[in-house]
Parts: C-alpha cells; structure tokens; sequence
C-alpha cells in the first residue's frame, strides 16, 4: 500500500470516528424513546460556539471547551426534553416532527441574532501544529477530535450496556409502564437519555469547532451527515452508529483521493442507497 | 357466606394490609371494573377468582398504580395510595408480577432481576436477594447471562416473579400465574407460592382456575363484570353452588 493510500484512510477513520460521536447521540434519542431530534445539528452547532466563546474569553482550547461544551448541551439537552419533548411526545407524530424541528429553527436564528452571521474559525496552533508519525503526516486537531471521537462514542455504548443507568433507560425504551413497577421514573431516564446524547453531541461539537468553520448555519450541514450516519448503522444502534461513520469517513476520504473531491459524495451516497436497498433497516439495526 | 361489604374474611390471620373499597376503573366510556371491595389481612393468601373479563387484572393494575381508579379507596399499610404513580407504590413494598409478566426482552435474565431491585432504598441488599431468588428458582441462576426474550412460557413466569420479589415486597401481587403454562410447571409454580407464604409473604392472587386458587389461598373473592359479588373463606367456596354457577354460566 502506498503511503499516501494509508495517510488518506487514516484521515478517512479519524474523520468517521467523529461522524460516528456526532450520530450516536441522534441515533440514542431514537433508540430510547422513538423520537427524531430535528434540532440535533444545532445541538453541534451550539456547541461549536461554545467551543469559540471557551477561546475568545478565556483563550483556552479543547481540554476546557470538551468538558465545558459536553456539560452545556448536556443542560440544554435536558431543558429540550422538559420543556418540549416531553409534551409533544403525547401528540401526534406529525407533532413531534415540527416541534423538534421548530425547536432547531429557534436555535438557528437565536444564534444569527445572538452571534451574527460571519462564519468563525479558531486558530490553527490551537490544537498544535501538524506532525510526522510513522511516515504520516498527521493534523492534530483532526488526530484529537478523532481519538477522543471514538473513545466517548465506545464509552457511551458501555455506558448503555453496561451499567444500571443504562439498563433502567433501556427498561423504559422497552416497556415504560413495566419500568414504573421496578420503581422507575420514566420521565427522569428520558431526561437523562436527552442529556446524555445532548452531552455526547457537545463534545462532538467542540471537537469539530477545532477544525471546521462555525456558523448559525453549520448544523444543516453537519445533520445531513448524521441522518445519513444513523439511517446507515440502524436507528437506534449506537455500536452502529459507529460502524457506519467510520466507514462514511473511510469511503468519502478514499473516493475523494481516487476519483477527486467532486465525487466523493456521489460514491458515498451510492453506498448508502445501495446498502438500505439491501438492509433497508441499516447495517445494524433491527426490524 | 355473605357479599363483601359487610364480612370481615373469616379466616383472618392479621390486621387488613391491604383494603379496597367500592372500586371504580373507567378505560374512557369503557367499565374496567365497577365496584370491587376487598380485605387482604397480614399473612395472608387472598385469591380473585372470576371469568375472562370480570375485572381480575385490572382489579391487580389498579392496586399497583398502573392503571387509575376512578372511584373508591385503596389503602395499603393504613395509607391511602389510589391515585398514586406505580413507580411510588412499589417503594411502599407493595410488587406486582403482571399479566404477560412484562419482560424486558432484549436485557438479560440477571439484568431483569437487578431492574426489580431498584425500588429498594437500601441497594446493598440486592446481591443477597439475588442469591435468595436463585435460590427459589435455580433455573433462573443457570440463565442468567441468556435474554429474557430467549426463555420459555415457565422461565418467563420465575423470573416475572423473582423480579418482583427482588423489591423486598411486603406483599406481591400475583395476576394469572398458571396462564398459559403446562401442569407440571404450575404445580411447582403454587408450591413456590406456598413457600413464600410461610415465609410471611402476604399474596394477592388472581386465577381463573379456581381449583388451584382455592387449594392455596385463605380467603377468596369472586369477580363478576367488574363487581365483588362473593367472598368466603376458600372451604367455602370450594364447596359454594353459586361459585361454580358463575364459573359454568358466564366463563364457559
């Protein structure tokens, strides 16, 4: 394999790892209580001024914005739920689609009032500046977002499987009324399964931030990737979420170094329809 | 043998823990149940006897908080908890094994069991009172890694009940515990039950066998299209015409 190959799939994974963080919340939602969250690339696009406002104040890069963004979203994760969700949720479907969605039109012209239209960048040496290792050249806010991308993304799916939380949110996704007779409030798992993804998107954002520009418009963007990120893995399947953005990155990275930037999307898309053709519930989910 | 309202039961083995009276449950126009009264004492075993649609599950629902009562008293412990959330009631030691047992298919049978401990406010009995249903019901020690949606009819009902015990109850609710489930498996289903009892368990249990109810409990009650129509002591009405004229006109 020739060592520009094994540089463009490296930076294909380390892309799809952050893919993968930024669905796994969007994909939690659904899992846990059947709700699509229209709003979720906003959720990314606020943390991602949180990210920029952690820089212009304090002048301080990831290792505060992480933390400071994932506890942000996690709150505004949980306002969401209470504030909205939990009332739309007895309504209609067609309820719930327009109040999420209503609700990522007030964060987006929010944020147009709030910081303005100009896209924002944070510097480069934020992060660090870009280093050799084993014959790659490797971008470090790219390497960062990546590594800790995929880290939080295994660590949310331990924390679905492998703990009591997870086990109670789970119970109130499978049988909300069982879970009242094991003594379980189901409105505080929902509340916690919202700030959880909330939070997990947080982190995603300010990641992102580290190398990609920030607008009130950036969350449209960056939702079409997570929809199709989440309908590829499977609704629902966090482990799935994962697979599907690390292969998105893979194929988007090695199709723009074969066959040029302007197709990358087109093979990618192609995938996609050709994989929902063949498992119309995703490469992970369930019927 | 006398209606409900002005019996105390006869074979009476404590103070009433759990008493409900002249309760109503409306599902919207519907009539759940129209007027169900009835006594359970401390340590005792009570079958809710009745046809298909008397009213014996959501009589159970009821008690538990899972459906509402429109009308009438329900005190547990001489506290009133009608209108009260499930999720409060069990905390009261107050547990329900329901109808179609309500499993959490895609957990295990360990995560099962651990999900009913949650209500207690001491968790550091949990291990021990998963040692204690592993006990009764071995076959759930040996499945406990397995999903409960893998299991059969008599797995599902053990770790329905198991769960329910793992909340410390002061009483458990019990609705149709041999729905469904081959005769061997009931037979050591009921032999449970009475073990429990000896135990100081306090049981509510509805059945639509009335030979296999009567067998095990102390006192019974008949359900009839939603009302409390007989009670007695479970000789009694073993040997009652009218039990068996209710069964035979409107069950079958």
């Amino acid at each position: 394999m020739s060592n520009t190959l094994l540089q463009v799939i490296v930076s294909g994974l380390l892309l799809g790892a952050v893919y993968a963080l930024f669905s796994s919340g969007l994909t939690l939602i659904w899992g846990m209580m059947n709700v699509v969250n229209f709003a979720h690339g906003e959720f990314v696009m606020l943390a991602m001024y949180v990210a920029f406002m952690v820089y212009t104040s304090l002048g301080l890069g990831p290792a505060a914005s992480v933390p400071i963004a994932a506890m942000a979203l996690a709150a505004v994760g949980m306002a969401s739920y209470f504030l909205l969700v939990r009332h739309i949720m007895k309504g209609p479907m067609l309820a719930q689609i327009l109040g999420t969605f209503g609700l990522s039109l007030f964060l987006r012209y929010s944020a147009f009032w709030w910081f303005g239209s100009d896209f924002r960048t944070l510097p480069d040496t934020l992060v660090g500046s870009p280093f050799q290792f084993a014959g790659l050249r490797l971008d470090a806010p790219r390497l960062l977002a990546g590594v800790v991308a995929l880290f939080v993304t295994l660590g949310l799916h331990l924390i679905l499987t492998r703990t009591s939380l997870g086990s109670r949110m789970l119970a109130v996704s499978e049988d909300a009324t069982a879970a009242q007779l094991m003594g379980i409030r189901p409105e505080r798992m929902q509340a916690a399964a919202w700030g959880l993804a909330a939070g997990a998107t947080g982190i995603a954002g300010a990641l992102i931030a580290t190398f990609f520009y920030t607008s009130p418009t950036v969350g449209e963007t960056l939702a079409i990737v997570a929809f199709v990120t989440v309908s590829l893995g499977g609704f629902g399947s966090v482990p799935g979420a994962l697979v599907a953005g690390l292969l998105i990155g893979l194929v988007e990275s090695v199709s723009a170094y074969k066959l040029g930037p302007v197709y990358k999307d087109v093979v990618v898309y192609s995938l996609f329809v050709l994989v929902l053709w063949c498992r119309p519930q995703g490469l992970m989910g369930k019927m | 043998m006398s209606s409900p309202q002005n019996a105390a039961p006869q074979a009476s083995v404590g103070a009433p823990l759990l008493s409900v009276t002249n309760l109503e449950v409306r599902y919207g126009d519907l009539i759940g149940v129209a007027d169900v009264s009835l006594v359970v004492p401390k340590g005792s075993v009570v079958a809710l006897l009745g046809s298909n649609g008397a009213g014996k599950t959501t009589t159970l629902n009821a008690i538990a908080g899972i459906v509402p009562a429109s009308k009438g008293k329900i005190e547990f412990e001489g506290q009133a908890i009608a209108g009260q959330p499930a999720y409060a009631i069990v905390r009261k030691g107050l547990a329900l094994s329901p109808e179609g047992w309500r499993l959490f298919v895609q957990q295990t049978v360990e995560a099962n069991l651990l999900l009913g401990a949650t209500p207690l406010a001491d968790k550091s009995q949990a291990p021990h009172l998963l040692q204690k249903v592993y006990a009764i019901f071995p076959r759930l020690a040996e499945r406990r890694l397995q999903r409960a949606g893998t299991m059969s009819g008599g797995e599902r009902q053990m770790l329905a009940v198991g769960r329910a015990l793992m909340s410390a109850p002061h009483m458990l609710l019990l609705d149709e515990p041999s729905l469904g489930l081959a005769p061997a498996i009931v037979e050591s289903m009921y032999e449970t039950f009475q073990k429990l009892h000896k135990d100081g368990l306090t049981i509510l249990l509805a059945e639509q066998s009335v030979d296999l109810a009567l067998e095990v409990s102390d006192t019974a009650y008949v359900l009839q299209v939603g009302k409390s129509v007989l009670s007695g002591s479970a000789r009694e009405l073993a040997n009652n015409a009218e039990v068996q004229r209710i069964y035979l006109g409107a069950g079958h």
